[in-house]
Parts: structure tokens; C-alpha cells; sequence
């Protein structure tokens, strides 16, 4: 069929609506100051009003207080540190022994196969379930918290790991072939870009869980840290610095999230599209 | 000779593992280590009588009560705010605050507030697997196609119709990711509520017996709340297979291309 | 060439009155459309081309009540548009985003209906009718994903005729499929549209294909909009794919059509612009 047609015409749509997103995004970020000092107020105003008995809800201003009082104190950035350290040692350990795994088992298609059905029995089982273990083997210190950090965060980056490999194989077998790339070309080319994606994915993750897994066993088991401060304010009374230590966590959680989003981007800034989580 | 091959590869880890397991206690004892017989022993004294009403029913209850109410606040609030441009702007910030703080801390905040009760159990769990599926629903929402929107508004598809045969079906797989997020997250604080403040309850019950160093018996309660995990997976995998069909069928189309 | 003024505001079904459209952005306000002034009779096939970012879509969003104007109106029936009309469908180009992937065919097609409150038995009437029309009676219980671009799009067509709209707004409803399934589904127009007897407003950027398909072609200017021309075509009722294409007359007013395109591409706008209102209707001799 000859027909006319107009050049680009076809992607024509899209590229008539013009764009107003700087605009936006500055009344967005208003917005959402907005509401963040409209939850301080709310906050602010349980307790003051009475709504809340004070001494179980201490209103905004004083917790915030008691979180700059906080900032202060060498014992708040001890805890700080040791949760820190908790967390990175411990995904750092998971990050590596799943990459390490998650490769040879994703490279093989009778190991993939073979390992299936313990991967998708383990992968469940909370790693709450350790905390006594973890009691029993090493107390309150800080391999208790590892122990349970490794644990949740392993198989979150284990299945990415494993879904990228597999990934890789279709695009290996369809390309490598009619190419004919020698292994380590393969290696370079083929593997690691194509699985480096769902690696990110699996280890943004695995940082978030390993925060949460970090302050549970601080807290339930008492290995030092933020966890166990929390734990320690609440059962002496110091309300506030309990609320201001809350506070603290959450600002850390928002820090670990806000530097796995850059450092994803910083390291896939060449690929097309940043992945969303697959639902595995 | 096809099944058998599959049921090999099902079956011929976890009972190599198992062998091991079964040698390696064989000689000397551990004191940590249970024999495999001894915990299949020790598994079905403890938790076929009493103590599976007295303490798993009632956790399980908690359980579901906590994740079923955090799924529907999370839905229903998620639509909401997803469907209303400036409320997400105002909000999201805020919830993505509430996202990061580490849902266990919740427990003492609400152990303070509520006193150790059922309800405070049941509070921790919804406090804590509400903003998984809260976000991805107002991510799902907002993903919603364009296209798809205009093609429902010619037609008159508005309000609650909109929400019925647009919005909550083209957001479903952003839920199912969360609440597949939110059920783990479950488990967890719903096991350190009980670790922490109670006196009953399944995470409660394995820390006794941990405490008391009934070795075989702690480990038997690890292995009750594993089967829990891998039981609410399945679960899970059924129905989200179920819901999503149409989602997992127009991906693999889209992938054959 | 004679093109022939198209009157008729007595007739209209859908006049299109001094539309104007100006987006604000950041970097100022952007004229997509300047001023569009035209008349659909019942009844009536009319074909939209124009060259691309001539803001055909916008036009359309406008007609369809998904956008508002920022001057002027839409009116069907004499009554103005503020929002999507009953009486009118329409059928998107992205075929794939425009069906529910949720849904089966048959509920696709369904769906609308359901929401208007029409019972059932009607409803499968209307719903079995217009899957035959199309050709689909044989897939009701697939999923969209499933069919072929061009099957998907019949569905789409299979929804908007099961709706029984006055007007039927189609834009670059082909763009996206290919050469001979393209073909297959600008005869199905046809058809549809004799059968029917419903008023279809079809944008497309193929010169080709308005020209095919349409009994009188509206050619926009490059942005900000205005009417280049507006066409009868007089080829005769019954069009086939080999013989009407072939046909000098056919050759003729496809190379009119393309001259004017092109003119209007290199910024060329017709006299009367910027005086704007009526004038445009009564069409200008070009060549």
C-alpha cells in the first residue's frame, strides 16, 4: 500500500501535550512541607488538648526537643553507630554470599532446578523465628543482630539475583549464539549488565529489611543499638527521648532509602529504565 | 518419567539436607542441635494440644484480624489519596516518613499507649503493614494509563464505577505487591509483639522455652512459625496467581514480542 | 478542483464554534489551536488530517469533552459540551491501552452498556450485534492481550458501535497496525458507517486514507491551528481498496490533499485566519 504519510506523524499525540513539570513540582514540594507541618501540629495539639494523657504522648515541640538534646549526646551517636554498623555488616554479608550463590545456582539449570523447592521453603520462614537461636548462640551481641540482618536480607537479594541470571539466559542464548561471544565477552556484555538491574532492585530491598531486622533485635534482644535504647526509654520512663528515638529511626530509615535511590541511579544511569519490584 | 524427574528435583535437596542433619547428630550430643526424630517427637507434644488453642489460635487471629484491616485502610486510603492530586501531594512526604520507621518500634509506642492488650497486638500488626500496601496503592493508582482513563470517561465510567472497573483492577498489581510486603511484615511483628509484651501467644511461648533451655521444644516452635511463613506464601501465591491472571498473561505477551 | 462549501448549520449534529486552545506552561502560554469553525451534518463521514503537532489530538479532546476550550464551543445536537456526551464514542489509537487488559472481550464491549443501566437481554443484543459487525463473534471470551493489534482495535470499534452514539470520534484509530490489516479495517468503516448511518469525525495523518475513507476531507494548518481546507470528496458511495484507489479521480484529490498538507507544513496559512469565524467555510481554490 503507497500511502502518504506524513513523517512522525504517527508518535504525533504524545508530543503535542506540552510539559508543566518544574511548575508543579515546586507547589508539590509545598504541598508536602505543608503536610508535614500540619502532622506536627496535629501531633502538637493530641496531647495539648488533652486528647491523649500527656504523659503517655508528649506533644511534637517536646520530642523534637529531646531529639536535638539527643544530637548531643556521644552515647545517641554510639547507638547510632552501632545500629549502623549492624546494618551494613550485616547486608554487606548478605549482599555477598547471595551474589556468590545466586550466580552459580542461576548458571545451572539443574542446580536452579535442584534448589527450587528449599529457596522457596526457606525464603518464608521470618527471621524472627531465629531470635531465640540467636539468644542462645551469642547473647546481646552484635552477631545476634547479624545473625537476623543475614537471614531476611540474603533472600531478597538471592531471588533478584536469581530472576536476573535467568533473565541473562534467554537473552544469551538468542544473542550470544547468533554472535558467537567467547565467555568472558559474555561475561562482560551480557551477564552483568543484564543482571545488574535486578541486583539493585534486591539490594535497595534487602537495606530497608535489614533497618527493620537491625532495631528488632536491638530491641527484643538487647544488642546494642537505637533498638535498645527505645526499649531501655520506654521501660525508665523518659517518654520523650523514647518518641525522639522513634523519630531517629525513621530519619535513618528515610536516609537509607533516599541513598539506595541514588546510588541505583548512579549505577544504572545508562539503563533505559529503572526497574520497579517484580512481584516474585 | 517426567514426574519422577520433577519430584527429584522437589524433593532431593530437602532430604539430602535432612540426611545430614540426621548423621551429623548421630555420634555426639549438641546440646543445640536437636536429633530429627527427637523435634518430630517433641513437635507434635507441643503444639497438638492446649497449647495450639491456648496460644497459635489466638496469634493467628491477631494475625489475620491485623492484616486483613491494614489491607483494606491501606486500599481504601490509597484510592483516595492516589485519585486526588494535591491530597498525595500534601501526604506523601509525611507517609513516606511513616514508611521508614522500622514498624518493631512501634510495639513499645504502642504498648505505651494501649497498655499490653490484645487490641495494642493487633494495632502493632495494622500500624505496621498498613504503608506497604497504603503506598503502592496510590502508586498504582497514579499509574494508572492515561488512555485507559479517557477511553472510561467517554463512556461515562465515573465515581464509583470508575474505581470498580479501572482504578482498583489496573492498580491491583501494585497492591499485591504490597500486600505480599505487608503479610511477612506481619508475621514478624505479630511474633515480636508477643516476644516483647505478652504472656501468651506463639512468639511468646518459643522465648519461654528458649529461657528455660527446652532446646528441642524452642526449636520445634521455630519450625511451627517457618511452616506459618511458608503456609501464608502459598496462600498468598494462589491467590495472587488467581487475581492477577490477566496481568501475568498480557507480561508474557508482551515478553514473547 | 471544486472543493464545495460544506453548509449547514441547520442540519448540524456537531458544530465546532471559534475553538481555541492555549496551554499554560511553565515557558509561557503554547497556541495549540487558534480557531476552528466547522459543521458535521448527521449523518456524515468527515476525515481530519493535517500535518503532525497540528493539534489534531487537542481538537479532538476538546470535541470529546475530555478537554476544556479555552475560547469557543462544542455543540451536538445544539447543546454545548462541558464533558463526555452519551451520544458520543470514541476509539483511540493506542488500541492497547484503550481496552480493559482485565476484561474479556465481550465484558469490554459490555461494560459501557452495564453502566448506562441498560438491561440485559438488550444489552447482549447490542453487545452480540456489534461483535458481528466487527467480525468478532467468534473470540468473546478472550482477553484483549490475547488478539492481534488489529483485532484489538476491532474490539475497540465493537465497543464505541455497541454504544450507539450519535457520533463516533476516531482518532488515528490505523496509525498503529499494519498495511493490510489497515485496509481490512477502513472497509469495516465503511460498512459500519452505511449500516449505521452514524456521523464519524476520523483524524488521521494519512493523506491516503481521508481520502479513501472519508466523503469530505478538513485539512488543519500547522499550529496554532486554523481550517487549510475543508473538501467534498466525490468519489463515488461504494469504495474498494483496488479500484477506488485507482481511479484519476482518486489520484487527483490525493495530490490536492498532499499539496495543501505540504503548504501547510512550510507555514503557509489560508488568508482568512487570522480574521477568523465563518469565512473558512467557504473553502479557498488552491492549485
Amino acid at each position: 500500500m503507497s500511502s502518504a504519510t506524513l513523517a512522525t506523524g504517527g508518535a504525533a499525540p504524545r508530543a503535542e501535550r506540552p510539559r508543566r513539570k518544574a511548575g508543579k513540582g515546586a507547589a508539590n514540594q509545598l504541598l508536602g512541607v505543608l503536610g508535614i507541618i500540619g502532622f506536627l501540629a496535629t501531633w502538637e495539639l493530641i496531647p495539648r488538648l488533652g486528647l491523649i494523657d500527656e504523659r503517655f504522648l508528649p506533644p511534637a515541640s517536646e520530642v523534637i526537643a529531646a531529639l536535638v538534646v539527643d544530637f548531643g549526646l556521644t552515647a545517641f551517636w554510639i547507638a547510632v553507630a552501632e545500629t549502623m554498623k549492624a546494618w551494613f555488616l550485616g547486608l554487606l554479608m548478605a549482599v555477598a554470599a547471595a551474589v556468590l550463590l545466586g550466580f552459580i545456582i542461576g548458571s545451572s539449570d539443574f542446580l536452579r532446578k535442584a534448589t527450587n523447592s528449599t529457596v522457596e521453603f526457606l525464603r518464608p520462614i521470618p527471621s524472627v523465628a531465629l531470635i531465640p537461636l540467636a539468644v542462645l548462640l551469642f547473647g546481646v551481641k552484635i552477631e545476634s543482630s547479624l545473625l537476623l540482618i543475614v537471614y531476611a536480607s540474603f533472600w531478597q537479594v538471592l531471588i533478584q539475583v536469581l530472576y536476573g541470571v535467568a533473565d541473562v539466559d534467554m537473552l544469551a542464548n538468542n544473542t550470544a549464539k547468533s554472535y558467537g561471544l567467547g565467555t568472558m565477552a559474555r561475561i562482560r556484555y551480557v551477564v552483568f549488565p543484564t543482571a545488574l538491574p535486578y541486583l539493585m532492585t534486591g539490594v535497595r530491598l534487602a537495606a530497608a529489611v535489614a533497618l527493620v531486622l537491625a532495631i528488632t533485635a536491638e530491641l527484643v534482644i538487647g544488642s546494642p543499638g537505637l533498638g535498645r535504647e527505645i526499649a531501655l526509654a520506654q521501660s525508665g520512663g523518659a517518654i520523650s527521648g523514647m518518641y525522639a528515638l522513634v523519630l531517629a529511626t525513621g530519619l535513618i530509615g528515610v536516609l537509607i532509602n533516599m541513598l539506595m535511590r541514588r546510588i541505583e541511579k548512579r549505577i544504572l544511569g545508562w539503563h533505559s529504565s529503572i526497574r520497579s519490584e517484580v512481584i516474585v | 518419567m517426567k514426574h519422577l524427574r520433577n519430584a527429584g528435583y522437589i524433593l532431593g535437596l530437602p532430604v539430602l539436607l535432612v540426611l545430614v542433619w540426621w548423621s551429623s547428630t548421630l555420634g555426639a550430643v549438641n546440646f543445640f542441635v536437636p536429633k530429627p526424630a527427637d523435634l518430630v517427637e517433641t513437635f507434635g507434644e507441643v503444639w497438638f494440644g492446649d497449647r495450639f488453642f491456648s496460644d497459635v489460635l489466638p496469634s493467628l487471629a491477631r494475625l489475620v484480624v491485623g492484616v486483613s484491616v491494614a489491607i483494606l485502610i491501606g486500599v481504601v486510603g490509597g484510592i483516595l489519596i492516589g485519585s486526588i492530586r494535591w491530597l498525595r501531594a500534601l501526604l506523601e512526604p509525611t507517609l513516606e516518613f511513616f514508611r521508614a520507621i522500622p514498624p518493631p518500634v512501634l510495639v513499645p509506642v504502642l504498648m505505651l499507649l494501649m497498655g499490653i492488650t490484645d487490641s495494642m497486638k493487633v494495632m502493632v500488626i495494622i500500624s505496621g503493614c498498613v504503608w506497604p500496601v497504603l503506598l503502592n496503592t496510590i502508586e498504582g493508582v497514579r499509574a494508572v494509563d492515561p488512555v485507559l482513563s479517557d477511553s472510561a470517561h467517554t463512556y461515562g465510567i465515573s465515581g464509583r464505577a470508575r474505581i470498580r472497573y479501572l482504578v482498583l483492577p489496573s492498580a491491583s498489581p501494585q497492591i499485591m505487591a504490597g500486600v505480599r510486603q505487608s503479610l511477612s511484615l506481619g508475621l514478624i511483628l505479630m511474633v515480636i509483639s508477643e516476644m516483647f509484651a505478652s504472656s501468651s501467644g506463639l512468639g511468646f511461648t518459643i522465648v519461654q522455652f528458649q529461657r528455660s533451655f527446652a532446646i528441642p521444644e524452642m526449636w520445634s516452635g521455630i519450625v511451627v512459625l517457618g511452616l506459618l511463613g511458608v503456609a501464608m506464601s502459598f496462600i498468598f501465591q494462589w491467590a495472587e496467581r488467581n487475581i492477577l491472571r490477566w496481568y501475568h498473561g498480557q507480561k508474557e505477551v508482551e515478553n514473547a514480542a | 478542483m471544486q472543493p464545495d462549501p460544506i453548509q449547514g448549520n441547520t442540519e448540524a449534529t456537531l458544530s465546532v464554534r471559534g475553538l481555541k486552545k492555549v496551554y499554560q506552561t511553565d515557558g509561557g502560554d503554547v497556541e495549540a489551536v487558534r480557531n476552528l469553525t466547522f459543521d458535521l451534518r448527521s449523518g456524515e463521514l468527515a476525515c481530519l488530517v493535517g500535518p503532525s503537532g497540528s493539534g489534531k489530538t487537542t481538537l479532538l479532546k476538546c470535541i470529546s469533552g475530555l478537554m476544556a476550550p479555552t475560547e469557543g464551543e462544542v455543540l451536538l445536537d445544539g447543546k454545548p459540551v462541558t464533558g463526555p456526551p452519551k451520544k458520543m464514542a470514541v476509539v483511540f489509537q493506542e488500541y492497547g491501552r484503550s481496552l480493559f487488559p482485565w476484561m474479556r472481550v465481550r465484558d469490554n464491549v459490555e461494560l459501557p452498556l452495564k453502566n448506562q443501566g441498560v438491561p440485559k437481554a438488550e444489552r447482549d443484543r447490542l453487545v452480540d450485534g456489534a461483535l458481528e459487525a466487527v467480525g468478532l463473534s467468534n473470540v468473546p471470551r478472550s482477553y484483549p492481550w490475547q488478539l492481534s493489534g488489529g483485532m484489538q482495535q476491532r474490539v475497540a470499534i465493537a465497543r464505541a458501535i455497541a454504544y450507539q452514539p450519535e457520533v463516533l470520534l476516531m482518532d488515528e484509530p490505523f496509525a498503529a497496525v499494519d498495511a493490510q490489516t489497515r485496509a481490512d479495517l477502513e472497509d469495516l468503516i465503511r460498512v459500519v458507517w452505511k449500516k449505521l448511518g452514524v456521523t464519524i469525525l476520523f483524524v488521521t495523518h494519512d493523506i491516503d486514507e481521508s481520502v479513501y475513507l472519508g466523503e469530505r476531507v478538513i485539512i488543519l494548518s500547522s499550529s496554532p491551528t486554523v481550517i487549510q481546507e475543508d473538501i467534498r470528496i466525490d468519489l463515488p458511495e461504494d469504495r474498494d481498496q483496488l479500484n477506488t484507489r485507482s481511479l484519476p479521480r482518486f489520484t487527483e484529490l490525493r495530490h490536492h490533499v498532499y499539496e495543501q498538507i505540504q503548504l501547510a507544513k512550510k507555514g503557509h496559512r489560508p488568508a482568512a485566519a487570522s480574521s477568523g469565524e465563518e469565512t473558512q467555510l467557504k473553502g479557498q481554490h488552491a492549485g
